[in-house]
């Protein structure tokens, strides 16, 4: 395999983790949010809002059926207020972007609905304000799940990444397309293949220790 | 089985605590109801009615009913976490029912909950989860220091301060849960079925906890339960609720030694001495026949409980006293016992010895004869 070829791979591994570090980012810093708003603002919760939980969700659940290859194509003048233009790495960010808070949104829902009620209860019992239960109670019991829930979004954004070739976001699936298939270069085809496997290998068990250790409900010692 | 217990002959006994009307109580419910709405169809259901309630200061106040009978609203109307439908509640004077939520913090930081399943975080220590209140009413980390190394050491678990609750039994989750609720200096501790989740070994050191802290701190202390056990050894004072309403309240040795609605008496079902043997029971008549024993069932209470009364019965009146069956108990620290004893005598004799027997403070009633 030549020079070229290894830097291109080089360069297309680091546009991959640009893109997800970056979407993964912005995407947690907006979705973690939204997803304790939708575990906490059904009828009778702590931020009951149940008209704005259920467009919300709506909402969410719409993001979330349109593939995301569509998303990417529907999207574009919105990205081009957002990055300037509509075509490249940055550019790309802007729909994984998108794609990622409601997954996130959801999965932090879940895990937040996880905690048990009864320490809602019992915080409610103390005195406390429904801020300090989202960041006292909420928050840190369910840190775990929030953890896996991360590490699940991660590892999605690594494959979504392999898409936004179609608006020249470059990347490793972008690059496995181009050389692996269309000219037909099974060494480099394999060689992205063999280093997106390594990152999600990375990435998740670094996600499972990570909860594990969040996770003190039952270790055993 | 009907019995009727002979209220009027128990001797009247000093009151040690704090009667009802003991000036300036903790805990006041005036004519408090409770309906919640059923579905989407309108209806409603009451979930407590005409609730009139008082806890006294420094008391341990019992609240038992079996499950569904309102209970756990009860509690969670004296920390506003449930609103009253009608009524007020008075904490310390102040109306809970007229508190919004901002103002309801301060109250709930005077107000500790200890929980049946402890409601602890699992991702705080021993320490942490202590720590929590205070952190929630904004305490300095050296003041949480000084404040929950104390607690952890009065329930006994300062070595266990930076263990998981995940690694503390039943009975030491527990006890953090009490020192997690003592934590703000509460004036008073509610406790929801605290131990309903513990063997009984565990119950009963965590009550003798709770009896140390009512007695050391002068906490006022209302538990709701639907185990009889707790309320005769711990409380002071006992209301029974059934149905949403409080059938009977008073001091716990008078409600349970007076015994006189359904409820109290399923409740009692299982304190000695209440069920006659079967061997009795299945060659008793109502009737006295020529030749047959009465069958009669002596109440002792309190300090007549120790009284040889049923040997004097042999002595100063000559009558042969044969114990068929009994037990005795103790009922807020009160003895209290009940014998089933069988009479070889005539009308006239037993009539003196039930006679006898009340003279000293002792209620009997005829249950029955046995050839």
């Amino acid at each position: 395999m030549s020079a070229d070829i290894i830097a291109l791979i080089v360069k297309a591994t680091g546009q991959t983790l640009y893109m997800v570090a970056v979407a993964g980012l912005i995407g947690s810093l907006l979705g973690i949010p939204l997803g304790v708003f939708l575990a906490t603002s059904g009828r009778g919760e702590l931020f009951a809002a149940p008209w704005v939980n259920k467009v919300f969700g709506a909402v969410i659940n719409a993001a979330r059926s349109t593939p995301f290859i569509i998303l990417v194509v529907a999207i574009i003048p919105f990205t081009r207020l957002v990055a300037g233009t509509s075509i490249g790495t940055t550019a790309a960010i802007v729909p994984l972007t998108i794609a990622t808070i409601p997954f996130v949104a959801r999965l932090v829902e879940t895990a937040i609905r996880e905690v048990d009620p009864g320490l809602t209860e019992a915080a409610r019992a103390m005195g406390a304000s429904p801020m300090q239960i989202v960041f006292k109670v909420l928050l840190a019991e369910a840190r775990p799940g929030i953890t896996s829930a991360l590490t699940l979004t991660i590892v999605s954004l690594i494959g979504y990444a392999a898409m936004v070739g179609a608006i020249g976001g470059g990347g490793l699936g972008d690059l496995g397309i181009r050389y692996g298939y269309q000219r037909f270069m099974p060494d480099v085809m394999a060689v992205v293949v063999v280093v997106l496997i390594v990152l999600v290998q990375l990435v998740q068990s670094a996600g499972d220790r990570l909860a594990r250790q969040f996770d003190k409900r039952s270790r055993p010692r | 089985m009907n019995m009727v217990v002979l209220r009027n002959t128990a001797t009247s006994t000093p009151q040690v605590l704090p009667g009802n009307d003991a000036p300036n109580p903790m805990v006041v419910f005036e004519g408090v109801a409770k309906r919640f709405a059923a579905g989407n169809t309108g209806a409603e259901v009451v979930a407590l009615n005409d609730i009139d309630l008082v806890v006294p200061r420094g008391s341990v106040t019992g609240i038992i009913g079996r499950s569904g009978a309102g209970k756990s609203t009860l509690i969670r109307l004296v920390n506003g976490l449930e609103k009253p439908s009608s009524g007020r509640i008075l904490v310390d004077g102040v109306d809970i029912a007229g508190l919004d939520e901002k103002n309801l913090r301060p109250v709930r930081r005077s107000i500790g909950v200890i929980f049946q399943h402890f409601n602890l975080l699992s991702s705080r220590t021993a320490f942490g989860n202590v720590a929590l209140p205070l952190e929630i009413a904004g305490m300095g980390t050296q003041d949480i220091e000084k404040r929950v190394a104390p607690l952890l050491d009065l329930v006994g678990l300062s070595e266990k301060r930076d263990r998981y609750p995940s690694e503390l039994s039943g009975g030491q989750k527990q006890r953090i849960g009490i020192a997690r609720a003592l934590a703000t200096e509460p004036k008073l501790l509610l406790s929801d079925e605290a131990t309903s989740a513990l063997d009984p070994e565990t119950t009963r050191s965590i009550l003798a906890l709770l009896r140390k802290i009512n007695k050391e701190l002068g906490l006022t202390v209302l538990l709701i339960t639907h185990e009889m056990e707790v309320v005769k050894v711990i409380a002071d004072h006992v209301a029974v609720i059934d149905g949403g309403r409080i059938v009977e309240q008073g001091p716990t040795f008078d409600v349970f030694t007076g015994h006189v609605h359904e409820t109290t008496k399923a409740l009692l079902g299982g304190l000695a001495g209440m069920h006659l043997p079967e061997f009795l029971t299945s060659r008793m008549s109502q009737l006295p026949e020529p030749g047959s024993r009465t069958i009669l069932r002596v109440i002792f209470k309190g300090e007549n409980a120790t009284e040889p009364m049923l040997a004097r019965l042999g002595s100063d009146l000559g009558i042969e006293v044969n114990i068929m069956a009994g037990a005795v108990d103790e009922i807020a620290g009160r003895p209290f016992g009940m014998l089933v004893v069988s009479l070889r005598s005539n009308e006239a004799k037993i009539a003196e010895a039930r006679q006898f027997l009340a003279h000293h403070g002792l209620s009997s009633e005829v249950v029955g004869y046995v050839r």
